[in-house]
């Protein structure tokens, strides 16, 4: 909320300068997010009176002003506004001044007439976005004074960033009433009397909505003057809160909003019929609002209406056909108190926030109406005219929130707070704060003005108290806890080791949003239902991921067309799957690397990544979790991958993850020039109960022998390494693939595999016999098994 | 002295001078060993010599024997000096052939980096560890209830509006804040507790300063006399320990509908030491958290006896902390996945 220095320190004035005083709010909880000058400097810029007008002599447009400048001086100034006029008072530039645009004001000629100053209009002082004609000012202005002066341009804007709970502080008297409870100044809010009425003439109101419409003031005045102007000082201070002027009446109610918080709504009497209603909508009823849209409103929403149609969306925005313009001659003026709750759901279901209704949501004064309905009387009378009818006032007082005492705890002050504050202290704050206190024992009774109705608990006054008491008067201590031993898994593989393990072997961590474009997460995944989002930022971020994929290629194909060629890219985060109609919300770990093995440099061949590079890695990830030997990867089929180059990773019969070459297709479809290698792990699974079990090892000396066969191509490696397993037996300690071997020398359909065995003794020194028979029964078992011949 | 011996003695000069010349002159060590062959070995012209003592008057023996055996080793360390002087020679012939250009780059893989968010969150994590909290979980899709209503913001609520939440369904929405895991973990777990919550949050709003997804981390502390001081007490030295900086730390009232009284704090400008810079907008003062002691709405809600138990709970934004603990001046760079942004974080 925008608020004026000059017209809050009307109400309340601090003795403390602009900066203390944004700063006593700020630590109040009223965060004073910035302070703006409300006007440029203007210096050598006062009130000038036209004395007379002639025109140019060879100038049609520009006329030649008798200014008086005060002190007795007449300048001779050439002016091209429209609504210059002999007897209007103006601003003035004298010679010297600089205007906010950096233009310098001297004496010169135009079109052969000395011009010595310039008429100004409020744009040209920088107090409006755009004007037309010169800033008339008002009569009493005294030529001669400085318009900063006379405008009370050294003023600042207070830009509050109010919490919701205070909406009793959306109003210059609201933060007056919080000025006066943090620094003791006393407020000197305007006199407001009731006034009489010079009319019978009145509508009559039904609430038939009273538990969302429990109060409602009206008041016909009648015979206002359709010429009136607002005058400059209501202008000036509607501009410095943030708000145009738009017509004299509107301008009022406004002002009242501002000035009080009550906002209110101005109706042209002759456009009603009948009664006023406060009434839930109908089926079927449209509206036509103030900002042109028309609306719909949905059944149960609060509406003003007559007898006839909905006038205003009560509280949020008035209608068009019963607006005020400048033909209205009578009015029928509205000040009402709606539930916080109705307003809120409608202001945001028809995507409408104004300051009405910010105000009635957050919650406005109940005992207000009325007195804001006299405010504005009196102001209208004195700017439009008019006659006012008598107040008439409907209140279904068992819809109207009720001031409920609370009871406030001396010992739960401290316990809450940390610290003792003296009863008196206590008092005053309380009290400062306009509430009634009633001391029962070591405990008062306390009943919050009807302003606070966000005090309803014990715990909303012990923070008014700690918060006026200041924040920083409490102590900073360390609390004293139960010192307690938490369980600390140790078979857990937590994801920092996991990331730790990645970025070692030269992986860059991303992270990548969780929703995902639809169209990639299908190509990807495209057996999976994705959750789409009901309300997405954007199209290609509608959908939750099932998988890690879209979102790391999207880095990968990102950091490609940024001239980064190798990529090793890995996220750890969550995948959203729905399994059986039930949402999983599961961490995964996902890879994609794509470019040369190694980075680039001497002494080393460039070659591309390629599956078993990446699949060294997933397995180092697997020996973090113990599962390295027993984890199986099985050739799988999966429609983002290559038919050739893909596997699932198996333990124990549990699909742990997937890792495979991208298919070449799928590559293509998203542009990417490179060949890439994905994996996923499943987290969970990969945290299993697997402590070292030590075992007996020998110290025997061991030997190696290394075979080479010749199998099918088709024939799995890991088939052959089970087999040779199985035949070496127990004296087996340790068996190595080293070299695989496909073209010259081999029969196409026939791959060459070299295994290295190292066999060793529990209790004695192997001999060569020992060796030879396990060797041969090896050959022998790969040869009967698996049609295996030795490589010659 | 007879003839003989003097002529033993002869050849023993001239056998040592032609052996010395020998031994300076060989090239190598094969030639040295050559050598050791030649003049010591058990046919060895020297071992020779000792044979020929035979013929020497037995007064004589002693004397000349020892001239031998003196020569003889005379020699042999001779030799073994030649030995190794060579063999240091070519050791320094070999080293000098295997010199290499140190300056040329190692070999291998090179180190890959953490995101900063997680290198944030992980450091985060340890210092609230440290202190004595565990670490809790719960879901991203989260329901209404735990998001919002048991949070004590209803669905009228005004501030609901500045959730900008995203919804699947009627019920079903993304978290917007680590604050509904304090719930689910009173639900299951009863005072006294200790928790953070770290992870994922959204909300549908995407400009210079926002991102749809973003991380905070959540904190949770209850127990019988858990006041504002023991607020204050633990943010201010978590701060200071995370920035490793000695900073001013103000806590500022604000409002959070599941705290009360609820707080903001503000720490004096990492940036520019509290004189005044863009980042802190010249105020000297940058906000980096919410906080407040839990609501009893809260506690009702999840059915904690707020008159036994009372606690407070603080939510960061782990971004924000990235970029003033980093220098990072955007937002969303965090995002983009940039590898240029990304390998300044090892």
């Amino acid at each position: 909320m925008k608020i004026s220095e000059k017209w809050l320190r009307e109400w309340a004035a601090p003795k403390l300068d602009t900066r203390a005083l944004a700063d006593r709010l700020t630590m109040a909880g009223l965060e004073v997010g910035a302070i703006e000058p409300v006007a440029p400097r203007l210096e050598h810029v006062v009130v000038g009176e036209i004395v007379s007008i002639a025109p140019h002599p060879s100038a049609d447009k520009l006329r030649l002003c008798r200014v008086n400048v005060g002190k007795n001086k007449i300048l001779d100034i050439v002016c091209g506004a429209a609504n210059a006029a002999a007897g209007m008072k103006a601003p003035v530039a004298l010679e010297g001044a600089v205007m906010p645009n950096g233009m310098k004001i001297k004496k010169t000629e135009i079109r052969g007439a000395t011009s010595s100053g310039m008429l100004c209009s409020a744009s040209e002082l920088g107090i409006a976005e755009s004007s037309e004609g010169l800033l008339s000012l008002d009569r009493d202005a005294r030529p001669g004074m400085s318009i900063t002066e006379y405008l009370e341009l050294d003023d600042a804007t207070l830009e509050i960033d109010l919490t919701p709970n205070r909406g009793d502080c959306l109003s210059v008297a609201g933060v007056a009433r919080e000025v006066a409870a943090l620094t003791g100044a006393g407020t000197k809010p305007p006199a407001v009397k009731r006034v009489g009425a010079k009319v019978r003439r009145k509508v009559s109101i039904k609430l038939d909505a009273g538990q969302d419409c429990p109060r409602y003031v009206g008041r016909v005045i009648g015979d206002i003057n359709p010429a009136a102007v607002t005058p400059l000082w209501m202008k000036e201070k509607l501009r410095r809160s943030g708000l145009r002027s738009i017509h004299p009446v509107v301008d009022v109610t406004n002002y009242v909003m501002l000035e009080l918080g009550q906002p209110m709504h101005a109706f042209d009497l002759d456009k009603l019929q009948g009664a006023i209603h406060a009434r839930h909508a109908v089926e079927n009823e449209s509206l036509d609002l103030l900002d042109g849209k028309r609306i719909k409103p949905e059944p149960g929403s609060l509406l003003i209406a007559d007898d006839r149609q909905p006038l205003a969306l009560a509280g949020i925005m008035g209608g068009l056909s019963s607006a005020v313009s400048d033909a209205t001659r009578h009015l029928f003026l509205e000040s009402a108190w709606f539930r916080p709750e109705t307003i809120s759901i409608r202001a945001r279901s028809h995507g409408l926030q104004t300051d009405s209704s910010q105000r009635f949501e957050r919650g406005v004064d109940p005992e207000l109406p009325v007195r804001a309905m006299e405010r504005a009387t009196a102001l209208l009378l004195t700017i439009v005219g008019g006659k006012p009818g008598p107040v008439v006032e409907r209140t279904a007082r068992r819809h109207l929130p009720r001031v409920v005492p609370v009871t406030l705890r001396a010992d739960r002050i401290q316990r809450l707070l940390g610290m003792a504050i003296p009863s008196r202290t206590v008092e005053n704050i309380l009290a400062r704060l306009g509430m009634k206190l009633k001391k029962s024992g070591k405990n008062w009774i306390v009943i919050p003005p009807s302003w606070r109705f966000d005090i309803v608990r014990e715990v909303d006054l012990i923070e008014e108290i700690a918060r006026v008491h200041g924040y920083d008067m409490f102590p900073s201590r360390q609390p004293r806890m139960a010192m307690v031993a938490r369980p600390a898994p140790e078979s857990d593989v937590d994801s920092p080791r996991l990331r730790a393990a990645l970025v070692d072997r030269d992986y860059q961590e991303v992270i990548t949003y969780s929703f995902v474009d639809p169209k990639m997460q299908s190509m990807l995944d495209p057996g999976a239902t994705p959750l789409p989002l009901a309300n997405p930022i954007s199209a290609d971020m509608a959908v939750m991921r099932t998988s890690l994929w879209p979102g790391l290629l999207q880095a990968i194909l990102y950091n490609q067309n940024r001239q980064q060629t190798r990529l090793r890219l890995f996220e750890i985060g969550r995948r959203f799957l729905t399994l059986n109609n039930e949402l999983t919300q599961e961490y995964v770990l996902g890879g994609a690397v794509s470019g040369d093995a190694a980075p680039e440099q001497w002494g080393m061949p460039r070659r591309t990544v390629d599956f078993h590079d990446v699949k060294s890695d997933v397995e180092a990830l697997l020996a973090l979790a113990g599962m390295d030997e027993a984890a199986q990867f099985r050739p799988i089929r999966h429609a983002a991958l290559h038919p050739g180059q893909a596997a699932e990773i198996l333990y124990q019969g549990q699909q742990l993850g997937l890792v495979g070459l991208l298919h070449p297709a799928v590559q293509a479809g998203f542009g990417l020039s490179q060949p890439v290698i994905l994996f996923e792990l499943r987290l969970s699974l990969l945290r299993q109960e697997k402590l070292p079990v030590f075992r007996e090892f020998s110290r025997f000396p061991s030997i190696r022998r290394d075979i080479a066969i010749i199998v099918n191509e088709t024939t799995p490696a890991q088939v052959v390494l089970e087999w040779a397993q199985k035949a070496a037996g127990e004296l087996l300690v340790n068996l190595e693939l080293f070299d695989e071997y496909r073209g010259k020398g081999v029969d196409s359909g026939r791959k060459s595999l070299a295994l290295g065995l190292t066999l060793q003794h529990s209790s004695r020194t192997l001999n060569e016999t020992d060796v030879e028979q396990v060797m041969t029964e090896v050959m022998s078992t790969l040869e009967s098994k698996l049609g295996a011949v030795p490589r010659q | 002295m007879t003839d003989t011996t003097n002529a033993v003695e002869q050849q023993l000069k001239m056998l040592m001078a032609e052996a010395e010349t020998a031994a300076a002159a060989a090239g190598d060590v094969a030639a040295v060993e050559d050598l050791r062959v030649k003049y010591l070995g058990k046919k060895g012209l020297l071992t020779e010599q000792l044979k020929s003592l035979g013929g020497l008057p037995p007064e004589e023996r002693p004397r000349v024997g020892a001239l031998v055996n003196r020569a003889k080793e005379a020699l042999q360390v001779k030799l073994g000096e030649r030995k190794d002087s060579l063999e240091s020679a070519a050791r320094d012939r070999q080293l000098a052939s295997e010199v290499l250009d140190v300056t040329l780059p190692g070999r291998g893989l090179r180190q890959g980096g953490p995101h900063p968010i997680t290198r944030t969150l992980e450091r985060l994590e340890t210092l609230f560890l440290h202190m004595g909290f565990e670490i809790a979980d719960g879901p991203e899709i989260e329901d209404d209830f735990h998001n919002f209503e048991a949070l004590n913001i209803p669905a009228s609520h005004p501030s609901r509006a500045m959730h900008d939440t995203f919804y699947f369904d009627a019920h079903r929405l993304l978290r917007t804040h680590t604050s509904p895991v304090q719930v689910r973990y009173m639900e299951k777990h009863q005072p006294p507790l200790r928790i953070i919550a770290p992870g994922r949050v959204y909300r549908c709003d995407s400009d210079v300063t926002h991102t749809p997804m973003f991380h905070q981390i959540e904190g949770l502390l209850v127990d019988t006399d858990v006041s504002f001081a023991d607020l204050k007490g633990v943010l201010s030295d978590f701060l200071v320990q995370f920035f490793e900086k000695p900073l001013k730390v103000r806590l500022r009232p604000s409002y959070f509908p599941f705290t009360e009284p609820s707080a903001e704090v503000d720490i004096s400008c990492v940036i520019c030491g509290a004189r005044g810079c863009r980042v802190c907008k010249n105020t000297g003062w940058l906000e980096v958290l919410g906080c407040g002691m839990v609501h009893p709405e809260v506690f009702r809600h999840v059915g904690i006896d707020s008159e036994r138990w009372t606690g407070f709970a603080f939510g960061l934004g782990v971004e924000r902390l990235a970029m003033l603990r980093y220098g990072v001046n955007d937002l969303r760079l965090f995002y983009e996945n940039d590898l240029r942004f990304l390998r300044q974080f090892r």
